[in-house]
């Protein structure tokens, strides 16, 4: 449905975004996932038509957009501000595109009001913005975008504004409406959790290029780089050497694992998730250490266990009280290893296409 | 007891500020020559104004000074304030800066400088050159009064209307003006205060018989003070205490800017 060919933006010496490719399919939930200045929403602007691309082509349906103006495209935009128009009351908001194709008055009232049964503010019509608290607003924003009925919904960082729980809310909502209405969204936010919630596919940039595109399962599991393991969840990176196929060497042990292909006493980094890590008596497992600290975190303890002098991060729902000794278990599918890499922001190219060929196994 | 103290202390303000206000609009009402013996009421003074040639013809200029030069600054201090939210950093405060000079500068000052302007360049002072000073004073207060509505104004705000299909005129049109309405509204009334109550700059600036209000009743007052004076006063008092009255509640409703209302006060 929209392809992104080679698409690059400079502002000034900054590549906002560098040399970025992907592809959307159509009802496809897509999001763009990275850091603040990592060049995600300077790509969706690009998409809405708000920016003009320095080099590379955006394709909608196979045809280059990028010569037409935001008011002939396709697409709406959910900003993070919401946006609305403070001059017009609600039903003139979700209205105003409608009159701008100068459809007939009844056919406007109709899908108004159907738009607002869609987000839940039926009798809203008469009220003016500023009444409307910011969940409200937001669902305005979007009964105001849909009702076009775009074939691409771009959302920039629509939850951002939002208290917790109403995120929580407002997510499921969206990807139910996504579902039933049958639009392909294109999502951009920073927020790696919502991320994972919502997304039928994953496109992680930082420093405007993309480090690893895949499924949710994907990006958590599989991490393509250092950069993607530390800003999807926490981890624990450590440095380690491939000995020989499925035998990694770090922490002063030998570990089986599943990865082979590396040449001999390769440098590599090693990703174990913290919920991964087994605690168990000392002298049992390979690792074996003393309780740092222990906090409680509702569902499950968050623990640091010192290895000879390394920090690990341990999440269980069994408690190893502070200055106790344990051992730390774990097993060769909780070891994921990556090719090292010097400064691991900038070698996008390489896991590039290994997280591409990853989403289309 | 500190309370009464309070009220008092109050008391005594408001008398001493708006005691000769009271005076003047009591006399007007005097059925006698009489500025200090009251003898009974009348509206007669209120009536000779209006038969007064002078009066009417400086109400006139009064009138069409004000509506012109607020007109042409509303339009020239909202296309300026637009300038100005799309500045950044150290060249803006600058300009804001300048902006604001005229606001502070005596209008002794402003009223000199512009007649010895006029007077250099060989314009003949009259109808049009008091028109440009009342221009001149008049387009800061715009800018103050529109530049607030222009940095709410997101920018995400054009982005929206442009996503929803809007032209970039339709979305002049029918998002951005609207948006910012309220403070050029805000400004143009200002601009209309200022000009009815300009008496230094007005002075300086005109010739040639043109005078406004406040220069015929100085020229009045020259000649011996005559009730008329008061009634004449009083209307202006009036006219510019309702037009206040119109643009503080503009304000409070958050419709502009609210600061220069002490320096229009002064000017009263």
């Amino acid at each position: 449905m929209i392809q992104v060919n080679h698409l690059v933006k400079v502002f000034g010496e900054d590549r906002v975004v560098d040399d970025i490719s992907f592809h959307v399919d159509s009802r496809e939930f897509m999001t763009i996932l990275g850091p603040s200045g990592c060049g995600k929403t300077t790509t969706l602007r690009m998409i809405g038509g708000f920016e003009t691309p320095t080099q590379g082509d955006i394709l909608f349906e196979g045809k280059s957009i990028i010569q037409v103006p935001p008011y002939e495209r396709p697409v709406n935009t959910i900003f993070q501000r919401y946006a609305l128009f403070t001059h017009l009351n609600i039903f003139e908001n979700i209205a105003f595109g409608l009159r701008i194709k100068k459809t007939d008055e009844n056919e406007i009232k109709r899908r108004v009001a159907r738009m607002l049964e869609l987000v839940n503010l039926t009798g809203f019509e008469k009220r003016a913005v500023s009444s409307l608290s910011g969940g409200q607003q937001q669902r305005i924003a979007i009964a105001r975008a849909l009702v076009n009925e775009p074939k691409v919904l771009l959302l920039d960082e629509p939850l951002g504004a939002l208290d917790l729980k109403l995120r929580k809310e407002m997510q499921l909502e969206l990807k139910y409406m996504q579902q039933d209405l049958g639009i392909t969204f294109i999502y951009v936010t920073h927020d790696q959790e919502e991320a994972l919630t919502m997304s039928n596919r994953i496109i992680v940039m930082n420093h405007g290029r993309i480090q690893q595109t895949g499924t949710p399962q994907d990006i958590y599991n599989e991490p393509a780089n250092a950069f993607v393991a530390d800003f999807i969840g926490e981890s624990n990176l450590i440095p380690g050497v491939m000995k020989e196929d499925y035998w990694v060497e770090f922490a002063g042990r030998t570990f089986p694992c599943l990865d082979a292909g590396f040449s001999q006493n390769e440098s590599v980094d090693v990703v174990i998730r913290p919920e991964d890590i087994d605690l168990v008596a000392p002298g049992e497992g390979l690792l074996h250490g003393v309780v740092d600290s222990a906090l409680f975190k509702g569902v499950h303890y968050e623990m640091v266990v010192l290895v000879d002098g390394r920090e690990w991060l341990v999440h269980s729902t069994d408690l190893a009280p502070e200055d106790s000794e344990v051992g730390l278990r774990i097993t060769p599918d909780d070891i994921h290893i990556m090719k090292k890499s010097a400064a691991p922001v900038h070698e996008g190219a390489p896991f590039k296409e290994a997280g591409e060929a990853a989403v289309h196994a | 007891m500190s309370r009464w103290l309070q009220k008092s202390y109050l008391f005594l303000i408001f008398t001493f500020l708006y005691a000769p206000i009271a005076v003047l609009i009591v006399f007007s009402f005097n059925d006698s020559k009489s500025t200090s013996n009251w003898s009974g009421f009348s509206l007669r003074w209120y009536a000779e104004l209006f038969q007064d040639d002078k009066i009417l013809s400086a109400l006139y200029y009064t009138l069409a000074i004000a509506l012109i030069s607020s007109l042409i600054s509303t339009v020239m201090g909202t296309f300026a304030a637009f300038g100005l939210s799309q500045m950044r950093g150290r060249f803006k405060g600058f300009v804001l800066g300048v902006n604001n000079l005229p606001i502070l500068n005596p209008d002794i000052v402003t009223g000199i400088a512009l007649m010895s302007l006029f007077v250099f360049t060989g314009t003949r002072l009259g109808f049009m050159t008091m028109l440009m000073a009342h221009i001149t004073f008049s387009t800061p207060y715009v800018i103050l009064s529109v530049l607030p509505k222009f940095k709410q104004l997101s920018s995400e705000m054009l982005d929206a209307a442009l996503d929803l299909g809007a032209t970039p005129w339709y979305a002049f049109r029918k998002v951005i003006l609207p948006e910012i309405m309220p403070g050029i509204i805000t400004g143009f009334l200002m601009a209309f205060t200022l000009s009815i109550d300009d008496f230094v700059i007005s002075f300086f600036t005109t010739g040639g018989g043109v005078s406004n209000l406040s220069i015929e009743i100085y020229s009045m007052a020259r000649r011996g003070i005559k009730p008329e004076i008061n009634a004449l006063s009083t209307l202006m008092f009036l006219t510019v205490l309702l037009l206040l009255f119109v643009i503080n509640r503009r304000s409070e409703k958050g419709a502009g800017v609210v600061l220069p209302k002490t320096d229009t006060l002064e000017r009263m």
